[in-house]
C-alpha cells in the first residue's frame, strides 16, 4: 500500500544525491569553497541589479552527457533577481 | 587448453582487490576469485595486506597455519616461500598472511613492489586484499598491481569511496579496473529500494566483471573457512562467473530471480493490481 504514497523511490533518491556528491566529490572542491563562490557571485551580481543572495542556489554539474568519468563538469548558479531597477544598472 | 605454468616472467597478473569503505567483501572476494582461479588450475598467491587486521587467513581456514608473515619477509626474517601458506585443498593456492602485531608503515610500497617481483616468478596470479582507507596500507597493495578489482555495494557511501578509490587508482596509473558489485538484492531493486547492477555502472562508469547476490551462504562458508566460488549456492556461481571473466572469457550474468518461488509470483500479481 505504502508504494502509492511514496513519491520517490528510495532508490531514485540515492541516485540523485550521488550524481551531486560525486560530481563535488571529483573536482575536489569542498562545500565551504562553494559557499565562498556562492558568496563572491552575490557580491559581484548585485552591484548591477537587487538580487535574493539569501536564495542563490549554485551546483557543479555535467550538463547533457552521462554522468560518467570524463565528462567536463561546469557551473550552475539560480540567482533569484528582486528587482531590475533602470538607475542600478546604468549608474554602476 | 591454455598453459597452466607460463614461463615468461611478465606474464602473471597482478591483481588489487579494493573498495575504499570497509566491509563490504573484498576480503570474501578475495579469497573466492582466488580459490576460483586455482580450481581451474592456476597458480595463484594471495596476499593479505591489512596490516594489524589480518581476516584473509580466517576467511580461508588457513588461520592455524601461520609461522611467518609478510612483514617477517620484508623485515628479511624469513625467505619468502617460508611464508607461504599452500593450502591443501587446492594445488596451487598459497596464502601469504599479514602480521597482526604490527602497523601499516612495517611495509613501504618499494618493498611490496620487490616481494611481488619475486612472486612473479612462480605464479600466473597474484592477488592482493587491500584494507580498507586511502592511507598507506592502500599505497601498499596497489604499489605492485597491474589490475584492480573495485568492489562495492549498491549503497550510497559504499559508491562514493568506490569512486574516490577509481579517481586514484587512475591518478596512479591503473588501466584495467573492474567492478564487482556486492550484496545485490534483487527482491529490493524491484521495489525500487535499491540501485540495479546497471545504475551503479553508470555512476561508476568502469567495465562491470561481476555481481554478486546477497546470499546467506557467504556467512556460512566464512564460518567454515572454505571460500564458495563454483558451488551451488547463489553466490559461489556468481564468483565462479566472475572468475571465468578475469580470465578473459565472456559469460552471461545469472538471472538472481531464479529464487523466488511460483507462490510469491501469483501473490505479487495480487499486489500489482
Amino acid at each position: 500500500m505504502r508504494h502509492f504514497f511514496r513519491r520517490k523511490s528510495s532508490c531514485q533518491v540515492a541516485k540523485d544525491r550521488l550524481k551531486i556528491l560525486l560530481i563535488s566529490d571529483r573536482v575536489n572542491c569542498s562545500p565551504e569553497m562553494m559557499e565562498l563562490i556562492k558568496a563572491d557571485i552575490a557580491k559581484v551580481i548585485s552591484k548591477y541589479m537587487k538580487i535574493d543572495a539569501d536564495n542563490i542556489e549554485i551546483q557543479i554539474n555535467t550538463k547533457g552527457t552521462k554522468s560518467g568519468r570524463g565528462a567536463k563538469p561546469s557551473l550552475y548558479a539560480n540567482i533569484p533577481i528582486v528587482d531590475v531597477s533602470s538607475d542600478m544598472t546604468v549608474n554602476r | 587448453m591454455e598453459n597452466q605454468f607460463s614461463q615468461e616472467p611478465n606474464s602473471s597478473e597482478v591483481i588489487v582487490v579494493t573498495s575504499g569503505k570497509g566491509g563490504v567483501g573484498k576480503t570474501t572476494t578475495t579469497a573466492n576469485v582466488g580459490t576460483g582461479l586455482a580450481k581451474l588450475g592456476k597458480k595463484v598467491c594471495l596476499i593479505d595486506t591489512d596490516i594489524g587486521l589480518r581476516n584473509l587467513d580466517v576467511v580461508m581456514g588457513l588461520e592455524n597455519r601461520i609461522v611467518y608473515n609478510l612483514v617477517d619477509v620484508v623485515e628479511g626474517n624469513c625467505r619468502v616461500k617460508q611464508a607461504l601458506i599452500r593450502d591443501k585443498r587446492h594445488p596451487g593456492l598459497y596464502l601469504m598472511p599479514s602480521a597482526q602485531t604490527r602497523d601499516k608503515s612495517a611495509v613501504s610500497p618499494g618493498q611490496m613492489i620487490k616481494v611481488i617481483e619475486h612472486l612473479k616468478e612462480q605464479f600466473d596470479y597474484i592477488i592482493l586484499d587491500c584494507p580498507a582507507g586511502i592511507e598507506q596500507g592502500f599505497q601498499n597493495a596497489i604499489a605492485g598491481a597491474n589490475r584492480a578489482l573495485v568492489v562495492t555495494t549498491p549503497e550510497v557511501s559504499a559508491i562514493r569511496d568506490a569512486d574516490r578509490i577509481i579517481g586514484l587508482l587512475e591518478a596512479n596509473g591503473f588501466k584495467q579496473m573492474d567492478l564487482i558489485i556486492n550484496r545485490l538484492r534483487m527482491d529490493m531493486v524491484k521495489r525500487g529500494d535499491m540501485m540495479s547492477a546497471q545504475d551503479v555502472v553508470d555512476i561508476l562508469a568502469i567495465p562491470l566483471i561481476g555481481v554478486i547476490p546477497d546470499d546467506e551462504n557467504v556467512v556460512v562458508a566464512t564460518n567454515q573457512g572454505e571460500p564458495l566460488v563454483g558451488g551451488e549456492s547463489p553466490a559461489g556461481q556468481a564468483y565462479a562467473n566472475v572468475v571465468q571473466r578475469v580470465l578473459g572469457r565472456e559469460v552471461p550474468y545469472l538471472n538472481f530471480d531464479r529464487g523466488i518461488s511460483f507462490w510469491t509470483r501469483v501473490t505479487g500479481i495480487f499486489h500489482k493490481a
